[in-house]
C-alpha cells in the first residue's frame, strides 16, 4: 500500500443544469480519506452533501454534471472515468447505503437474487458458491435465519432489516470505500444505533473507509474520525472530529454546534436555530455563501467568496475572519 | 396463491350470470320479435305463431330465461338458423381463424410497442421520444379499419404486391397464409401497438428514477441490465392491464378488419348473422366473445399474482 | 423567526406570484401545447359543423349522374364526388354535424346516467352499490364496440340509436370512475363535517361530492368522445349505424369502400376527417389530464 491516501477530492465541481439556471450544486470541495478512516459530511439539506457522494459513485442525474476538480481513488481520477470503465468500481471498490431502505430495494426481486447480483457482477463465483456467499453477508450483518430469508422479498422485512440487507450488499465484494448517505435517517431511535454499531464493527473488520453523510453531528462524534462541514455547496470547515467540537472556527458550524439537543438543556428554552434559509444555488457565488444569515457578516462578506485556509495544521476553515478577528466583533461559539 | 385463483374464479360466476342475463334481456325484452326478424315482415301471422313456438317464445319469460341459461351451461348456444348448424359450432369452426389473426396482431403489438415505449422513456423529450409519441397518438386515433383500406389500396390496387381478400390456404404452403396475414395483422394490431408504447413509457418513468434504480446502478451493473431487469419487471404490471383490455380491442377490431380484408373468422360471422338478422347466432356469438374476454381478464389478473410479490402477500394475508 | 434572508420583500412577492401563475390551471393548459392544439383541431371541426352547412349551399343528396366518382379538384367538387356524383366535401361537412351530435350525444347520455349510478352507489355503499356495481361489471364484460353492435341490432339505425347505442355502452365507464372516486372523497375529513353539521343526502351528493370527481371526469369524457367518434364510424361501417339520408363520417367512408378501387378518395377523406377530430380530442384529453393531475405529468 502506498501512503497516499484511499481518496482526494480536489475542488470538485458538481453542476446541474435546469431550465432556469444552472444550480451549483457542489462548488469547490476538498477532502481526503484514508482506508480504515471515517469521513462525516454534514450540512442542512441542499448543502451537496448527498450531490458529493453521488459524485464520487459518477451517479448524477442527466442534467447534473462534473464540471471541474478531481477524484483521485487509488491515484487514479475517477471523475473522469468512462461509465463502462466505472461499472467495475460501482459495487466493488466502492459501494454505497441509501438513505431509506423502504425504497433501495427493488420490490419485485428477493433479496437472495439481490445480492447475489452484486456478487455475481464482480466475482466469477458458481451459483452455489454465490448463494453460499450471499448466506454468509446476511449472516455477517445479522439477518437471522439467512438461509431461508434468502427467498423473502423486501416488504417481508422491517426498515431496520431492509437497511442490514442493504449493508449487505455494500460489503459483499470487500469495497475499499463505502459511501452511506443518511443511512439511518429514515430509521427508528433504536434501529439507528444498532445500524451504526454493525457500520462500525464491520468496519473493524474489513479496514474499509466510510464516508457518512449526515445532519446529526451526534453521529459524527460517535462515528467518524475527521469531518467536513458543507453549506450551500462548498465546504466551510473540515477537520478532524476532536478540534472540530473543540475548537470550531466557523460562525455555520457554531450554529450547527448549538442547535443540537442536549439533554442537560433547559426544556423551557427554546432550541437554538440558525435563522433564514440557504441561498439560491443557481445565484451563489461573488460573496460567502453565509453571508445572508451570519450574525458576523461585514462588506467584504457580500463582495468576495472566502478562500480555504488553514488555520492550524489539519484544520480548514473558508471565513474571511479568523477566530480572534471574529471575536472582536463580538464573535464565538458562546454568544 | 392457490386460494387466491380460486377466490377470483369463484368471483366470475355472478359476472358471466349477469352477461347472460344482460345477453338475454336485450335480445329477448327490447322491441323486435325474433320471429318476425327471421321470417320478414311479409310472414303470415300463422307462420309467425308456428316459428315463435319452435323457437320456445311463447313460454313465460322465466321458463325462456331458464332453458336459455341451462343451454349455455350444457355448451348449447342455440341453432342458426341460416346455417341450421348449431352456434357452437359454427364458433368453434371459425374461431382458430381468428385466433390466428388476433394473436398475430398481439405479437406485432408487443414487439414493436413495448420496445419502443421503453426507448422514449429512456431518451425522454428527445427527437425519438417526441415522434414516437406523436405515432402512437396518431395510432390510437385512428379506425383501423380505415388503415386497412388505405394499405389495401397502396399494396394491393395500386403496387399489388400483397392480396387483398381472404386468408388464403395451407394447401399452398404456410407462405400463403403468411402473405395473406401480413396486412390484416398489422392494421389490426396499430391501436394496441400504440397503446402498448405509450403505457410502457409512462409505466417506465414512473419507476426510471426510483431509488431502487439507482442502488442497482451502484452495483456496478450495465445501465441495459438495469433498465431492462429491474426497470422493465417493475414497469410490467400496468401494461399487462393494458394488455386485458386490448384483447377485447383486437376481438372487435377483428369484427372490423375481418370485413376488409375479407378474413373468414368470428368477425364476418358475427357481421353475417347481423345482416341476415340470424338471431341465436348474434346472441351466442356476442356471449361467447363476452365470456373470452371476462377469462382473458381472469389471466390478467391471475398474471398479477406472480408478477407483484407485495400484491400477493397483502391478498393472501387479507384472505388468511 | 427573525428575516435576515436577503430577499426583498417585493421580490419575495415577485417570486409567490409566479409560483401562483405556474400553479394555475388556465396557465398550464396553455404552457401545455398539446392540449392547446387539441382544443384548436376540436374547435375549428366544431365551427365547421355549426356554420360549414350554412355556407356551404351544395346539398349533399344532390345527386349527379353525369358526374359520378370526380376526382378532387374538379370544377364545383373541390373534393369530388361519389358513386352518385354527390359532392363529397358537402357530405363530408354535412357528416361532421352528425358526428358530432352522436359523439357528444353518446358521450352525455353516458355521462349522466353513469355518473348517477355512481354518485348513489359510492354514496350509499352496502347491497345498493353491490347490486349496481355487479350490474356493471356484467355490462363492461363486452367490449364496448360489441355491446354497441348487439344494441343497435335490437334499436335498429338512425341517429337516436346510435347515441343510445353509444351512451348505454359507456355507462359502466361512468359509473365505476364515480364510485371510485366517491369512495375516496366520502372518507374525507370535511365531508364528515359536513354531514355532521346536518346537511341532507342529495345535498352532499351534488354540492360536495360531485365537484370533487369533477376534473376526473373531465378528461374521461373528453376521451370517450373520442372513442365514441370511432365507434360511431364502426357501427356505420358495418351498416348498422347512421341511416340514410342522414350522412356521418363512418357512412360516408363505408361507401368510400365499396368504391375503393373506383374513387378511393372519398374513403381517404372521410377516413382523415375522423383521423384528425380523433386526435384533436386526444391530445386535449392528454393535455388536460397533465394540466390537472400533477401526479401524471413527467
Amino acid at each position: 500500500m502506498s501512503d497516499k491516501p484511499l481518496l482526494q477530492v480536489k475542488d470538485l465541481k458538481t453542476h446541474f443544469f435546469t431550465a432556469s439556471g444552472v444550480a451549483k450544486a457542489v462548488d469547490g470541495v476538498t477532502f481526503s480519506l484514508d482506508s480504515g478512516q471515517t469521513l462525516g459530511i454534514v450540512g442542512e439539506s441542499g448543502s451537496g452533501k448527498s450531490v458529493t457522494s453521488n459524485s464520487i459513485m459518477r451517479l448524477l442525474p442527466k442534467n447534473g454534471r462534473i464540471v471541474g476538480g478531481e477524484i483521485l481513488f487509488e491515484d487514479k481520477d475517477i471523475a473522469k472515468l468512462k461509465i463502462s470503465d466505472m461499472l467495475d468500481i460501482r459495487g466493488k471498490d466502492i459501494s454505497m447505503i441509501f438513505q431509506d431502505p423502504m425504497t433501495a430495494l427493488d420490490p419485485v426481486f428477493t433479496i437472495g437474487s439481490q445480492i447475489m447480483e452484486v456478487i455475481n457482477a464482480h466475482q466469477k463465483l458458481s451459483k452455489k458458491e454465490a448463494r453460499d456467499y450471499a448466506i454468509k453477508v446476511l449472516g455477517m450483518v445479522g439477518i437471522p435465519d439467512p438461509e431461508k430469508r434468502l427467498k423473502s422479498y423486501p416488504h417481508e422485512f422491517s426498515g431496520g432489516m431492509r437497511q442490514r440487507v442493504i449493508i449487505a450488499m455494500a460489503i459483499a465484494c470487500h469495497p475499499k470505500l463505502i459511501i452511506a448517505d443518511e443511512p439511518t435517517t429514515a430509521l427508528d431511535v433504536t434501529v439507528q444505533a444498532q445500524v451504526l454499531n454493525l457500520l462500525k464493527d464491520l468496519q473493524k473488520e474489513t479496514g474499509t473507509a466510510i464516508i457518512l453523510v449526515t445532519h446529526n453531528l451526534g453521529v459524527v462524534w460517535r462515528m467518524c474520525d475527521s469531518v467536513m462541514v458543507m453549506y450551500a455547496g462548498k465546504t466551510v470547515e473540515y477537520t478532524d472530529v476532536r478540534t472540530l467540537y473543540s475548537n470550531p472556527r466557523h460562525p455555520y458550524t457554531w450554529g450547527l454546534l448549538k442547535s443540537m439537543p442536549k439533554i442537560t438543556d433547559d426544556p423551557n428554552v427554546p432550541l437554538a436555530s440558525i435563522p433564514g434559509t440557504p441561498p439560491d444555488l443557481k445565484l451563489t457565488g461573488g460573496s460567502c455563501n453565509f453571508h445572508n444569515r451570519c450574525k458576523y457578516c461585514q462588506k467584504i462578506c457580500m463582495q468576495e467568496s472566502p478562500q480555504m485556509k488553514e488555520v492550524e495544521p489539519g484544520h480548514f476553515v473558508a471565513c474571511h475572519f479568523s477566530k480572534e478577528e471574529l471575536e472582536k466583533i463580538g464573535g464565538s461559539i458562546d454568544e | 396463491m392457490l386460494k387466491m385463483i380460486v377466490k377470483r374464479i369463484l368471483q366470475l360466476i355472478p359476472v358471466l350470470l349477469i352477461t347472460m342475463t344482460i345477453t338475454f334481456v336485450i335480445t329477448r325484452v327490447l322491441p323486435g320479435n325474433p320471429a318476425v326478424t327471421i321470417l320478414g315482415p311479409q310472414a303470415s301471422p300463422e307462420a309467425i305463431e308456428a316459428m315463435e313456438e319452435e323457437m320456445g317464445l311463447n313460454d313465460p319469460m322465466p321458463i325462456q330465461y331458464l332453458n336459455y341459461i341451462k343451454g349455455i351451461v350444457t355448451g348449447d348456444l342455440g341453432t342458426s338458423y341460416r346455417y341450421n348448424q348449431p352456434v357452437a359450432e359454427l364458433l368453434l369452426d371459425k374461431l382458430p381463424n381468428t385466433l390466428s389473426l388476433a394473436m398475430t396482431s398481439l405479437i406485432i403489438a408487443l414487439v414493436i410497442g413495448i420496445p419502443v415505449g421503453i426507448l422514449s422513456a429512456i431518451k425522454q423529450y428527445s427527437i425519438f421520444d417526441y415522434v414516437a409519441m406523436f405515432l402512437a397518438l396518431v395510432g390510437v386515433s385512428m379506425p383501423a379499419f380505415w388503415l386497412g383500406l388505405m394499405l389495401v389500396l397502396v399494396f394491393s390496387v395500386n403496387l399489388g404486391w400483397l392480396p387483398t381478400m381472404g386468408m388464403g390456404s395451407l394447401a399452398n404452403g404456410f407462405g400463403d397464409v403468411l402473405i395473406h396475414l401480413i396486412l390484416p395483422a398489422f392494421c389490426l394490431s396499430t391501436g394496441s401497438m400504440a397503446n402498448f408504447a405509450r403505457i410502457s413509457r409512462s409505466s417506465m418513468l414512473e419507476v426510471i428514477d426510483q431509488d431502487y434504480m439507482k442502488a442497482v446502478r451502484a452495483k456496478g451493473i450495465r445501465e441495459t441490465v438495469v433498465i431492462m431487469k429491474h426497470g422493465f419487471k417493475n414497469a410490467l404490471p400496468p401494461i399487462v392491464t393494458v394488455l386485458g383490455m386490448r384483447i377485447a380491442a383486437l376481438m372487435t377490431g377483428a369484427i372490423m378488419i375481418e370485413q376488409i380484408f375479407n378474413w373468414p373468422g368470428i368477425g364476418r360471422l358475427i357481421v353475417d348473422a347481423i345482416n341476415n338478422n340470424d338471431f341465436e347466432l348474434i346472441q351466442g356469438t356476442v356471449l361467447f366473445m363476452a365470456i373470452l374476454y371476462v377469462f382473458v381478464n381472469l389471466l390478467v389478473d391471475i398474471a398479477y399474482l406472480y408478477l407483484n410479490p407485495k400484491v400477493n402477500y397483502e391478498s393472501e394475508r387479507r384472505a388468511g | 423567526m427573525a428575516a435576515t434572508s436577503s430577499l426583498s420583500e417585493q421580490k419575495q412577492q415577485e417570486m409567490l406570484l409566479k409560483e401562483r401563475r405556474a400553479n394555475n390551471a388556465w396557465h398550464k393548459f396553455v404552457r401545455n401545447k398539446s392540449a392547446l392544439v387539441g382544443f384548436i383541431m376540436i374547435v375549428l371541426v366544431l365551427l365547421i359543423a355549426i356554420f360549414g352547412p350554412m355556407l356551404l349551399k351544395t346539398d349533399p343528396a344532390q345527386m349527379d349522374l353525369l358526374n359520378t366518382y370526380a376526382k378532387p379538384g374538379s370544377p364545383g367538387h373541390i373534393l369530388g364526388t361519389d358513386a352518385n356524383g354527390r359532392d363529397l366535401l358537402a357530405r363530408l361537412i354535412h357528416g361532421a354535424r352528425v358526428s358530432f351530435i352522436v359523439a357528444v350525444g353518446g358521450m352525455a347520455v353516458g355521462a349522466v346516467i353513469g355518473i348517477l349510478i355512481g354518485l348513489v352507489a359510492g354514496y350509499c355503499g352496502g347491497a345498493v352499490d353491490a347490486v349496481f356495481m355487479r350490474f356493471m361489471d356484467g355490462m363492461s364484460a363486452f367490449p364496448f364496440t360489441l355491446l354497441a353492435l348487439m344494441l343497435m341490432t335490437v334499436l335498429g339505425g338512425g341517429v337516436a340509436n346510435v347515441i343510445l347505442a353509444i351512451g348505454i355502452a359507456s355507462v359502466p365507464g361512468y359509473a365505476r370512475m364515480t364510485r371510485g372516486q366517491v369512495l375516496i372523497v366520502k372518507n374525507e375529513e370535511y365531508i364528515k363535517a359536513v354531514k355532521a353539521l346536518g346537511a341532507g343526502n342529495p345535498r352532499i351528493l351534488f354540492r360536495h361530492l360531485l365537484p370533487n370527481v369533477v376534473s376526473e371526469l373531465i378528461v374521461y369524457a373528453t376521451l370517450n368522445v373520442a372513442s365514441a367518434i370511432l365507434t360511431e364510424a364502426s357501427l356505420s361501417f358495418l351498416g348498422m349505424g347512421i341511416t340514410p339520408p342522414d350522412v356521418s363520417w363512418g357512412s360516408i367512408l363505408q361507401e368510400g369502400q365499396e368504391c375503393i378501387q373506383t374513387a378511393s378518395h372519398v374513403a381517404t377523406f372521410s377516413g382523415l376527417c375522423i383521423l384528425v377530430t380523433v386526435l384533436g380530442f386526444n391530445l386535449f384529453g392528454d393535455g388536460i389530464r397533465d394540466v390537472l393531475d400533477p401526479k401524471m405529468k413527467k
